[in-house]
């Protein structure tokens, strides 16, 4: 329902308005509103908490990749004193898992990868428990593991879930196959592959590989659990998601949903990996067993990378058909995900990637075969870009790769083939005007650096370093990745002196859109940005339901659910007034402070007046609190038909491009980033300093990816790098030379204001752009990530690429070349 | 156990310690200023970062029992009688903060780096943090709010909008 007259005044449709382009607070300049706790050193994370009683948790864990756990003696740590409590796997009987229910609470009878957690233990401290967890002793029976997902399918390979068949799943969006290690298989079929290839005049068939990757919150996971008498539950996590945790929680523990609360305060970073549920129930069993006692468990760095989940790795073929004018006719894509030992988000990811595994080109006839492949490795879950900063890999330097086996211009290749207004996506989804610009974002890019040509300046720097420039344009898209029946609450309450307080479960974890929510609700409201303040902390008992903090839906669904909030607020403000002033709510208006008789301004009653309920003189009262509530769910999304994948998975498409200039010495391999220019299709800015904090932060992000980050394996199974010496992340050295960010605004028309989600979309195909970039400055080909100087050396030298993420000893290095950043470029 | 008296932003504190005990934990346990925080634990991400005696150091490779005497500066000593620092403004300012958990550490460092060089050069700013991990930001607002409480800033590119 609209609001009672507000459909007559210019900014009032449902979703803001999008023409006038007249907004007070929306795409204007302004600080986060959650900077001032962050800079103070204020802001209380869960790693800050202690409670009274409080007791501490660690966890012992598996040295192996698979095997048989034979005997758990705990006699020694029980016998500790300041020991509490010490769980195994044999008295624990639960399974969790948010797609596949695969998962035990702690290890039973087997280990699946090395890091996972067999046994437990609470103490008195941190210091005890470890002494305790140093006395459990495990004896093992080793079992040869399955490492690569490309071995894991091949028929004669151990079984990572031999029970596989038997476990529960969400079977609307997965097809696992039991008997085998493939927890799921994700068609996609369009027009008819057989015949595009037989009328291709080219075809070029390419792999494409990544290797696992952590996300590296600053913080990492943390999670106090207290079990109180009753199944009274309480538990304080690093979250991103505190309702898909309570509903894992209680759909384990078989209990009802009123009795656990989440509690979310400021949580130091997640990108994907603080989604779902990871730690808290087994921090909650030790509580339980310690007798409710709230029990801490904080992450270490190096659990962080094999206790807890990462990226998955992917190996990706792609075979493309092209016409004899350039135009992509069929291209057939087939996924191997490495889900390491449970399923958790990356059969999601399998499936989300399965569907957009063509990139933002129109590809008339697809085929699409996706994995999802258990192996013994510590497993994969989300990590901002959900799968497309993987496959973006391949499709785009694939795209690069058909383009010069065509002889034709790569950028010219993209254009040609690009998303339009009329094309089709590779789930029968017709692209409008209104879905996003693609093209745009490409020219902006190729104009950013100059794409095609080297500027005076460009060839003298190449003449004084001896190195090669090179220049490349990518392009990406990305919708959220989620159920079609995904929902978000807001709810709003006007407070005694006309402010307001939001109250909404998706969490600020760093992305900001805590502060585009406000700018939305004020503008909306037509009141000042301070008068609106958005509830930090989040409770699952207190705050309306949110699916998950992922995806980058947040900013359009939860912008959404908080218009329809702050609508349903002025139309309650309106009623009252109308009966105050004793006019139809239809003539009346308002400003930022008063509500008032539009032909006779003079008549008016103000906000605070009717905050929380409207006194007459006399003392007669009417109205009370004034609450608005906004509630939203994704529009117009089906399930995808298992057998052809068609169907409608896409809130929004984000598309966007990078434009990139790199200079690499053709004899070392070694290479500098001199500039990225990165440009999306954001629909509309709300706030354009966060706009850019994502595009760059992404990009970073991306090209951490890209240059260094990877876990590495010996033949074994353990993990050889847990840490930033081993396993580095990009540091202020790593920022190329010249950043530049660019926005395109192709209104959304179900986004607030027009906007869609960019979270994510910063990281996408950075990596491919840089491949391109050196492939073109030296002709390095590259097709394993990252590129590491010794990788384009090799591909230089035409050596076999090093595959050295399962290997018998580890080469490679992470390095910043400062001194040559000081040279800086003369454009 | 040792016995200690340190000076933390302007207070003094004695305290008995065990020797293991880092500084890190030491502040955010013993003084229950959680400001400063922990992001590995092992000397590599810089979140840890506090001033001791005048210098930036990793507050988790540093034993409590050797700072008997010390003078410390964190995060908390950084706003006076409610109002942020120049530093703090400026990172408000820039969106020079996302999740924050860097923050605390980021500030200190910088504060470091300004006394030794009151004006550094950019690349003098990206040297100065290169230990302190953001995996939020890119760096670049950081690197902005510093050029700008430095003077230096001119006029800002920020986000440009293409048709
Ligand atoms: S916590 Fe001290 S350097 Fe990371
Ligand atoms: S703001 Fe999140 S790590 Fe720096």
């Amino acid at each position: 329902m609209l609001p009672v007259n507000l459909e007559k005044r210019k900014d009032s449709g449902m979703f803001g308005d999008l023409r006038s382009g007249e907004t007070r607070v929306i795409g204007k300049r302004t600080p986060r509103v959650d900077s001032i706790a962050k800079l103070t050193g204020e802001a209380i994370f869960v790693s800050d908490m202690a409670f009274a009683g409080m007791l501490f948790a660690q966890v012992k864990k598996s040295p192996h990749a698979r095997a048989r756990i034979l005997r758990i003696d705990t006699r020694k740590a029980e016998a500790l004193p300041g020991v509490r409590a010490i769980l195994t796997g044999d008295e624990l009987d639960y399974r969790v898992g948010l797609y596949m229910v695969d998962k035990y609470i702690l290890a039973k009878g087997e280990v699946r990868h090395y890091g996972e957690a067999v046994a437990a233990v609470a103490a008195d401290t941190t210091a005890i428990a470890r002494q305790a967890v140093d006395l459990i002793h495990v004896e093992y029976e080793k079992l040869p593991p399955v490492l690569h997902p490309l071995d894991a399918i091949r028929e004669d390979a151990p079984l990572v879930h031999p029970q596989l068949g038997n476990y529960d799943y969400i079977d609307t969006a997965f097809s696992p196959i039991p008997g085998t290690n493939i927890c799921n298989h994700t068609k996609l079929r369009k027009g008819d592959i057989e015949t595009a290839f037989k009328r291709s005049e080219w075809i070029l068939e390419r792999e494409y590989t990544n290797p696992s990757v952590q996300h590296v919150p600053m913080e990492t996971h943390v999670a106090i659990v207290s079990w109180k008498h009753d199944d009274q539950v309480t538990i304080w996590s690093s979250a991103q998601s505190p309702f898909t945790l309570r509903n894992l929680f209680c759909m384990a523990f078989k209990l009802s949903h009123r009795k656990v609360r989440v509690i979310v305060p400021y949580v130091g970073g997640g990108f994907g990996g603080k989604a779902g549920i990871h730690i808290e129930p087994l921090v909650a069993c030790l509580s339980r067993k310690a007798g409710g006692r709230p029990v801490k468990f904080t992450a270490t760095r190096e659990e962080e990378f094999s206790l807890l989940p990462c990226r998955s790795a992917l190996t990706y073929r792609v075979k493309t058909g092209v016409s004899s004018d350039g135009k992509i006719i069929g291209q057939k894509m087939t996924m191997y995900w490495d889900s390491g030992a449970y399923a958790d988000y990356a059969v999601n990811v399998t499936r989300a990637s399965g569907y957009s595994a063509a990139g933002p080109y129109e590809i008339p006839n697809s085929w699409v075969d996706a994995y999802t492949i258990y192996t013994n490795k510590p497993f994969g879950t989300a990590y901002r870009g959900f799968g497309h900063v993987e496959f973006f890999w391949g499709i785009e330097r694939h795209m690069d790769l058909v383009a010069h086996a065509i002889g034709m211009d790569s950028l010219d290749f993209r254009k040609k083939n690009a998303l339009r207004p009329g094309s089709v996506t590779l789930t029968g989804e017709k692209i409008e005007e209104h879905t996003g610009n693609v093209l745009t974002c490409l020219k902006a890019a190729e104009k950013a650096v100059g794409y095609g040509r080297l500027t005076a300046g460009e060839k003298k720097r190449e003449q004084r370093s001896g190195m090669k420039i090179g220049k490349a344009v990518v392009a990406l898209h990305k919708a959220p990745a989620m159920p079609p029946f995904t929902a978000t609450g807001v709810i709003l309450k006007m407070n005694e002196d006309a402010t307001v307080t939001a109250n909404l479960s998706l969490t600020e974890i760093g992305q900001g859109t805590y502060t585009a929510l406000a700018q939305i609700i004020a503008e909306h409201l037509r009141f000042p940005l301070h008068r609106i303040k958005i509830s930090q902390e989040t409770d699952t008992d207190r705050d309306p339901y949110d699916w998950q903090t992922v995806a980058s839906k947040g900013l359009l669904l939860t912008g959404n659910a908080a218009l329809l909030a702050a609508q349903d607020l002025l139309r309650k403000s309106y009623e009252l007034a109308s009966q105050i002033l004793r006019a139809q709510p239809v003539d009346l208006d308002h400003d930022k402070d008063k509500v008032f008789i539009l032909h006779n301004p003079e008549a008016s009653v103000t906000f605070r007046e009717m905050a929380v309920g409207y006194a007459f003189p006399d003392g007669r009262s009417i109205g009370g609190p004034l609450i608005g509530i906004g509630s939203y769910i994704a529009q117009g999304l089906t399930h995808l038909d298992k057998e052809t994948g068609q169907g409608l998975p896409a809130l929004d498409w984000t598309y966007g491009a990078h434009g990139i200039i790199v200079e690499v010495d053709e004899h070392t391999g070694e290479y500098n980033i001199l500039k990225v220019a990165s440009v999306f299709d954001v629909g509309k800015v709300i706030n354009p300093d966060a706009v850019r904090g994502q595009a760059i932060g992404g990009m970073l992000q991306g090209l951490g990816t890209a240059i260094c980050e990877g876990y590495i394996y010996d033949q074994e199974g353990h993990l050889l790098n847990p840490s930033f010496t081993d396993n580095k992340i990009p540091t202020a050295r790593d920022l190329p030379l010249e950043v530049e960010s660019m926005v395109v605004e192709t209104p959304q028309l179900d986004g607030p204001y027009g906007a869609r989600g960019v979270g994510e979309h910063s990281m996408i195909a950075v990596a491919a752009a840089l491949g391109n970039a050196i492939q073109q400055a030296c002709g390095a080909e590259l097709t394993h990530m990252p590129i590491r100087f010794e990788d384009v050396w090799r591909s230089l030298g035409k050596k076999e690429p090093i595959d050295n993420w399962i290997t018998k000893s580890p080469f490679g290095s992470c390095k910043s070349a400062p001194e040559i950043r000081k040279n800086r470029p003369v454009q | 156990m040792v016995r200690i008296t340190v000076r933390v932003n302007g207070k003094e504190y004695t305290r008995e310690v065990v020797e293991s005990r880092t500084l890190l934990h030491f502040l955010r346990e013993d003084l229950s200023l959680t400001g400063t925080k922990e992001g590995c634990g092992a000397g590599e991400c810089g979140a840890c970062t506090v001033i001791l005696d005048g210098q930036a150091v990793n507050s988790c490779l540093i034993l409590a029992a050797e700072t008997d005497g010390s003078t410390i500066e964190t995060i908390e000593g950084e706003a006076k009688n409610g109002k942020l620092s120049r530093m703090q403004e400026a990172f408000h300012n820039h969106h020079a903060v996302q999740c924050g958990f860097c923050t605390p550490g980021m500030i200190m460092t910088i504060k470091d780096l300004l006394r030794r060089k009151p004006k550094p050069s950019r690349d003098e700013i990206i040297d100065g943090i290169e230990g302190n991990f953001c995996r939020c930001t890119g760096y670049e607002q950081i690197i902005e709010a510093v050029l700008d409480v430095t003077g230096q800033l001119g006029k800002k590119e920020g986000l440009r909008h293409v048709r």
